[in-house]
């Protein structure tokens, strides 16, 4: 067998009639044999999700929360093949839906987790399972979160029936300046990852500040070993993309043709990051090197930047409460999202965690009364926001899910009281208008293969 | 300008005010027991000489001190949290801050954190400020199964952390005590029996100065005695020992049930086998912590009579030992009959804990799951809390004789959103700031037309 510079001749035509079954075609008819991999453009690894049977449903009077900043008493929201068919008030005509009366409940968009690990670092969490950080090198861009994600973690089950969650990005670990590339997934349990994909979803790519990469890597006494090694690895890793993407014959890279996608504004970037200084610094090499970062993660002291957050229009997907836990975790304070509100600055809570995963909706809450005792008023309805159409804008899929207008997949939860309460919980999640879990229906909830003759299995979790 | 010097004067005036308790009354309060039962509206809270007087509904006689009207705001009891390491560390991954493991100390069951727990930690004032009055606080087993001698202490800002040295000793025996102790329960198992015995056969040299199941409140400092267990001349011991010295002394008020032994258990079967532990060793005062499968054996915890202070929301199979892990588990052991505080342990800082309560009010309403009414879950995170660590009736309620620990929230104290307003300790007002509420008065806007932002303080 023969793997030659052909290949590259050969991703340039990718998106002609060539090279579009097998995995390893035979390309071009002439005598001689090549060998082409498909190309991202091809779009490896396709989702098949595809989403399940639903019944035209109305949801009727709720408090909505549209997601998009709105609220309406006694609302009215109409399900149909798995879209959104309206959202509004009373006077919404339900002929022809199944009706389900939402007085005195909630219905919120599904929630989204912009930043999880669930599949990559599966529970249990044993070493055999620890799938998170390619942590052999500083700059992994090669590598895709998917290729890690066990789909049979039972996590993504608590997350749905606990948290509400339809749709969450699965982020490679913090070890590497690069981490590799997200993955989107609606949280509907599949025998495949593939199965979980998000159709359409632009990917991610995990970079890191800080710390972390700096420790993991001065710690082998290699490079870097400080944040100014940080950012010269980052640079020159930059320079080389760059060289690549202007190589008209280049040799198929992996890591680089991520890298090149990031710089096209295919791909996302996702930057775990938490000093505000830092934070600038990064902004300043993204326009250097010409990227974009869509999110800054964790981002504990965005509140110290909010204005050059807004005016860079970069997200901050940060906790409530977290605090203390490393030293550039040391200033957080939970009016850093009320704080950011109040600059204009985009705003979204996110989990990193297998248990804050279920409760995103209080951590919201958290936030917002922070933000209240501070003299900072921002509606609930605004908050719903930050755990659902500000998530889906940094994830790239807004125009698809995120909020209740009309045409986008029916991703809904019904809470059974406020979802800015303690006390509340998801009665029943549908995404794409499928009725996936049912606090009332012991049988509508997910069991991983993993829980199946264990204790416990179909439990309430 | 002028809220700035605001700001300013009132620390300044913190810092150097004399820790008074103050006699009051407190008025038009929806009054929290924290015994369990419900709420009181309109309710009234009398503090005399430091202690709690009265709590319950209006009664004019009772009122002594400056009257004070709340407004209808809650009124609680202190929370009292464990289990903590409050005190012990500064930053978490800031190993040089961080004394909450000893994995290369010589010791274990000797380690104490009676001498160095800092009451100026800022975990100390970011959580007096979320309205945790006394806690428990500990070293966790990391050199060996046993984790050392945790103390309780109050949170309050007169510089003495320490009402109880030496309250409990901490025991692994689960799936992180099997692999501490070799890499098998059985060796946690044979080196706790070890550990037993040899404290056993130590002597009679061993009592630890004021410590009984009824220990008197201490404070550190002059009056608080040397432990004479970590003194003496007599160093040798007889050949077939594996503890040092220092070990096997802490562990004799272990052995007689003289001192609380906190058993960390996840597994249903690995609870089983620490409540046949008292077959043997019947005089051991234990408790349970963790126990995330302890929904499956409640009957037999309950019928045992240990308490539990239990993960609360745990519900994934992080481990092998709690596959069955749910959030119903306290909910489950509480209607088996037994007595369960919520673990502050595994949350993500012992703040959470009135949120953690809260989410058991929400399951109570699930079908399928069990949760804790209101009261009964404010009592997980105070009277329960509380009475395992020894200060049944003194803390984490009002009550007739209890600690002036009281609370005072701007909203109910269930709900992730709410924080105290007012901190009582011992009948004195506490301060409520720290680190992170400079910062956020500092950030408050990011105007630096006139001067950078660290000239605003």
């Amino acid at each position: 067998m023969r793997i030659n510079a052909w290949i590259a001749a050969a991703s340039a035509l990718a998106l002609g009639a060539c090279a579009t079954t097998g995995s390893a075609d035979t390309a071009g008819g002439d005598d001689d044999k090549r060998f082409a991999a498909k190309t991202e453009s091809d779009g490896p690894f396709p989702s098949t999700y595809r989403a399940y049977p639903g019944t035209p449903t109305a949801l009727v009077g709720a408090t909505v929360f549209d997601g998009a900043g709105n609220r309406i008493d006694n609302g009215t929201v109409l399900l149909r093949d798995g879209k959104i068919v309206a959202t509004g008030g009373s006077d919404l005509s339900t002929a022809g839906y199944t009706v389900i009366d939402g007085t005195g409940k909630y219905v919120t968009p599904g929630i989204i987790d912009i930043h999880s690990h669930l599949g990559d670092y599966p529970t249990p969490s044993v070493d055999a399972h620890s799938d998170g950080n390619e942590a052999t090198a500083p700059t992994t861009p090669d590598v895709w979160a998917e290729h890690s994600v066990w789909p049979q973690d039972p996590g993504f089950s608590r997350a749905l029936a606990n948290g509400g969650i339809t749709a969450l990005q699965i982020l490679p670990g913090s070890a590497n300046l690069m981490g590799g590339r997200s993955v989107t997934l609606k949280n509907v349990p599949s025998r495949t990852v593939q199965g979980m994909k998000f159709p359409g979803a632009p990917y991610g790519f995990k970079m890191a500040c800080g710390e972390n990469p700096k420790r993991v890597y001065g710690g082998r006494g290699r490079k870097p070993s400080t944040r100014m090694g940080n950012f010269a690895v980052n640079r020159q890793t930059w320079y080389d993309a760059i060289d690549y993407a202007n190589n008209e014959k280049r040799k198929r890279d992996l890591g680089n043709e991520t890298l090149m996608g990031v710089l096209e504004g295919d791909i996302l970037v996702h930057n775990h990051c938490y000093r505000a200084d830092e934070m600038a610094l990064v902004m300043d090499m993204a326009k250097e090197v010409g990227y974009k970062v869509t999110a800054f993660h964790h981002a504990v002291e965005a509140y110290k930047i909010g204005d050059l957050l807004r005016e860079n229009d970069v997200c901050s997907a940060i906790w409530a409460d977290w605090y203390g836990f490393k030293m550039e975790a040391y200033d957080a304070i939970q009016e850093n999202a009320a704080f950011l509100q109040r600059e204009g600055a985009c705003v979204v809570i996110h989990s990193d965690s297998e248990n804050d995963i279920q409760r995103l909706n209080q951590e919201a809450a958290k936030a917002q009364a922070a933000g209240r005792r501070s003299g900072i008023e921002i509606d609930d309805a605004t908050v719903i926001g930050w755990i659902t159409l500000n998530a889906a804008k940094a994830m790239g899929i807004d125009a698809m899910t995120g909020s209740l207008q009309a045409g986008k997949m029916a991703d809904v939860v019904l809470w059974n009281g406020d979802p800015l309460s303690t006390y509340s919980r998801p009665e029943k999640v549908w995404i794409d208008g499928a009725l996936m879990y049912d606090a009332m229906d012991r049988k509508r909830r997910p069991v991983s293969d993993f829980e199946l003759g264990q204790p416990g299995e179909g439990d309430v979790k | 300008m002028k809220r700035l010097l605001a700001i300013t004067a009132s620390i300044v005036a913190l810092a150097s005010a004399p820790a008074i308790a103050q006699d009051m009354t407190l008025t038009n309060a929806t009054v929290v027991t924290g015994d369990g039962s419900d709420p009181v509206q309109g309710g009234m809270v009398v503090i005399d000489n430091g202690r709690v007087v009265y709590a319950g509904p209006m009664d004019a006689s009772r009122a002594v001190g400056t009257s004070m009207d709340a407004g209808g705001a809650w009124v609680t009891p202190g929370i009292f949290a464990t289990v903590t390491t409050l005190g012990l560390w500064d930053v978490g991954a800031v190993s040089q801050s961080n004394d909450t493991r000893a994995g290369d100390s010589p010791f274990s069951a000797a380690l104490d954190v009676a001498p160095i727990v800092n009451p100026n930690s800022q975990h100390i004032l970011v959580h007096r400020a979320a309205g945790i009055t006394r806690a428990a606080t500990v070293t966790m087993p990391s050199a060996s199964i046993f984790g050392g001698q945790g103390a309780i202490i109050d949170l309050d800002s007169d510089g003495n952390a320490v009402m109880r040295p030496r309250a409990f000793q901490v025991v692994d025996l689960g799936e992180g005590g099997a692999r501490l102790s070799g890499g098998s329960r059985a060796s946690a198992h044979a080196l706790f029996r070890n550990a037993l015995r040899e404290a056993g056969s130590y002597g009679d040299a061993a009592t630890i100065p004021g410590q009984s199941s009824q220990a008197r409140d201490l404070s550190t400092g002059d009056d608080v005695p040397v432990d004479p267990r970590l003194s003496g001349e007599e160093a040798e011991r007889a050949g077939d020992t594996l503890l040092t010295r220092f070990d096997a002394a802490a562990l004799v008020p272990v052995v007689r049930g003289e001192q609380k032994l906190y058993v960390m258990v996840e597994r249903a079967a690995d609870i089983r086998a620490v409540l046949a532990l008292k077959n043997d060793f019947p005089r051991l005062d234990m408790v349970l912590v963790g126990a995330s499968e302890g929904w499956l054996v409640a009957n037999e915890i309950a019928a045992a009579g240990l308490p539990v202070i239990a993960d609360a929301l745990d519900d994934l199979p992080t481990g092998f030992d709690q596959l069955a892990a749910t959030q119903s588990n306290i909910g489950r052991m509480k209607q088996a009959g037994v007595t369960v505080a919520i673990n502050a342990a595994t949350l993500e800082d012992p703040r959470r804990l009135p949120q953690v309560a809260g989410n058991l009010v929400a399951l109570a309403k699930m079908p399928g799951a069990a949760g804790l009414s209101w009261g009964e879950a404010f009592a997980s995170i105070s009277s329960i809390p509380a009475a395992i660590s020894g200060m049944g009736g003194r803390a984490g309620v009002l009550a007739n004789g209890a600690l002036g620990d009281l609370v005072v929230w701007d909203g109910d104290p269930l709900e992730a959103g709410s924080v105290p307003t007012r901190v009582f300790i011992g009948g004195v007002e506490q301060p409520l700031g720290n680190h992170q509420s400079r910062l956020r008065d500092r950030y408050r806007d990011l105007d630096e037309s006139d001067l950078p932002k660290a000239y605003d303080w």
